[in-house]
């Protein structure tokens, strides 16, 4: 036999929710959506969409050597990597071409994981709709390229540990080699061999 | 004239055909790209063929393809519900083949997060099965709601809120950041009170009880026959739970109970999800109170593979690795023959198992139910057609 009763609390409970909508703040059951274009949620720092390349100071002074270890960590292999060379033919320590193809990537982060010369991050950049498959979505070197100010603003903490730690790295060659030529210095002539 | 139109006809020998009708790929009941084949005797179901496929996309043999780590990702995408889960998974059949450790609070964390997913699941698949029952949508915002808020969290901790890819051999792949366990806390604490809110719109709706009780009634005997797992199983009154039957990781620590059906008709599935989620929530309660509060998150044995995943190269052997995943137990098969890739790679999927018992549920029901029984499933086609 049906009395409706548990229908009619359900209408209560949705009664509830209809007028919080209106006059309940966003952590008291009211409405947290937003109205995207016009309003944005704060982003996360961790969040993570395409990958960019990162340089230091000058877009001529980026931080990836053409080590091609991305390319072969990438789990789709959306990752194409070409090593420049000098004018006699040597092989120099940055990439020629440097493509991502954003229809392949999947925004897995294992790039910017397995990068060892903290070179690839992640991108909070996502609004890169675009009409065209082939020109807008395979990103190329000059595409990519991003500044270590960029990364700092976006992601502070993982930058900032990432600085320090290379500044330290930097530091300690410097001293290093400081020590290795203050040990050449000193070190005392061999005596020339006796004739 | 007249008389002759309002005969009554004998029901079973008036001239009638079976219709063959196809539900699907492209129905929103259907949950995905997914076709069942129907024949109708009016509104009867007589036989009911699942066709699935359509998404399928080489999972395993991609698996085979690329490193172990590499393959995290991928697992993601299987059952994009729950990708903390599925990641487990992956990374436990690892653990097993590798013979790694994992440190104490990656342990922790790992179980938050399965838990947490637990609840995303189970929340989501409610909303959508009240959505193939007609009550379109308020129940599933409702759901989603609660859905979102512990998205946010998976993005802080993860980067992405559904392809999380957090989970590491031997480990985590990152410590969370500070502040979020507060953050959980106050969900799980938030969380009971949208339950009895929930329970009070459904639970004793007199329309949900009349359209899933007594429908779709799996027998104990041939749940089992059909190696169902899960809220399904449990539903039928089988007592079975990966969690407690394997006791993987760190599940032996916590004191929580299995939730059994009786009938195993679609209301005790739906009834099972939510008195899951509540014993899910003590879990989180338990493990976030004793979680050390500072430790390593990867083992040490693995740390250097974090930055060059193709050298990590287990021995040979093989290893199945398993979880109770929110829809049934989530396996991974891997063989190893000391290379980067795996020799093989298996999965073993909930949802593909699950889904073959429709046929048996549906015969004998109206079409309508037949669509609330495949909602009281809970597929998800990214593993269906892994």
């Amino acid at each position: 036999m049906i009395f409706g009763t548990g229908i009619i609390k359900g209408m209560l409970v949705t009664l509830k929710a209809f007028l919080a909508s209106y006059f309940k703040g966003p952590h008291e059951g009211g409405i947290f959506t937003v109205e995207y274009p016009e309003k944005r949620l704060a982003e996360k720092e961790r969040f993570r969409n395409f990958p960019f390349l990162l340089y230091d100071q000058t877009p001529e002074n980026l931080r990836c050597v053409a080590c091609d270890i991305c390319a072969k960590e990438c789990p789709p292999k959306c990752i194409y990597i070409v090593r420049d060379f000098d004018k006699e033919g040597r092989p120099l320590k940055r990439p020629a071409i440097f493509d991502i193809d954003f229809t392949v990537c999947m925004n897995c982060g294992i790039c910017e994981e397995a990068c060892p010369f903290d070179a690839i991050f992640m991108d909070h950049e996502f609004e890169i709709a675009g009409p065209d498959r082939q020109n807008k979505m395979l990103y190329h070197r000059d595409d990519l390229l991003k500044s270590n100010e960029y990364f700092n603003k976006i992601r502070p903490t993982d930058a900032g540990a990432i600085d320090a730690r290379r500044r330290e790295a930097e530091e300690k060659k410097k001293a290093a080699a400081a020590q290795a030529v203050k040990a050449k210095t000193t070190q005392p002539q061999p005596e020339p061999p006796k004739t | 004239m007249m008389e002759k139109m309002f005969e009554v006809q004998d029901p079973v020998n008036h001239d009638t055909q079976t219709l063959q009708v196809n539900i699907g790929p492209q129905h929103p009941s259907t949950h995905g790209v997914f076709r069942m084949n129907v024949v109708l005797d009016g509104e009867t179901v007589v036989s009911l063929k699942p066709v699935m496929g359509y998404l399928h996309r080489n999972h395993e043999q991609i698996a085979e393809n690329i490193s172990y780590t590499a393959s995290m990702p991928y697992t993601d995408r299987l059952d994009y519900f729950n990708s903390m889960s599925n990641n487990f998974a992956w990374a436990l059949a690892v653990e097993k083949l590798a013979n790694l450790d994992v440190p104490e609070r990656a342990q922790y964390i790992r179980v938050i997060m399965a838990e947490l997913t637990r609840l995303v699941n189970h929340v989501s698949v409610i909303g959508f099965l009240l959505n193939d029952l007609g009550a379109f949508f308020t129940p599933v915002l409702y759901a989603f709601r609660e859905r979102e808020k512990i998205l946010d969290i998976f993005e802080e901790v993860s980067g992405a809120r559904m392809m999380c890819n957090f989970l590491r051999f031997g480990g985590i792949k990152r410590d969370l950041p500070a502040g979020t366990l507060e953050r959980i806390k106050e969900v799980i604490q938030n969380f009971p009170k949208f339950l009895d809110e929930f329970e009070t719109l459904l639970t004793k709706n007199e329309i949900l009880c009349m359209r899933c009780q007594n429908v779709g009634v799996l027998p104990a005997e041939l749940a089992v026959n059909a190696s169902i797992t899960g809220p399904m199983l449990r539903a039928s009154g089988v007592n079975y739970d990966v969690r407690k039957a394997d006791k993987y990781s760190i599940y032996d620590r916590f004191d929580f109970k299995i939730p059994l059906g009786q009938t195993g008709d679609v209301y005790d599935r739906y009834y099972c999800r939510v008195l899951e989620m509540r014993e899910s929530l003590k879990i989180l309660q338990q493990a976030l109170r004793d979680i050390p509060v500072t430790g390593e998150i990867i083992s040490k044995k693995m740390a250097p593979f974090v930055k060059a995943p193709r050298n990590f190269k287990p021995p040979v052997g093989e290893a199945y690795g398993r979880v109770e995943a929110p829809k049934g137990e989530l396996g991974f098969y891997v063989v190893s023959d000391g290379t980067p890739q795996p020799w093989r790679y298996h999965v073993r999927a909930p949802s593909l198992i699950n889904l073959t018992i429709l046929e048996d549920l549906c015969i004998g029901h109206k079409v309508a139910d037949a669509i609330v029984i495949l909602g009281s499933i809970d597929i998800v086609l990214g593993e269906v057609d892994h």
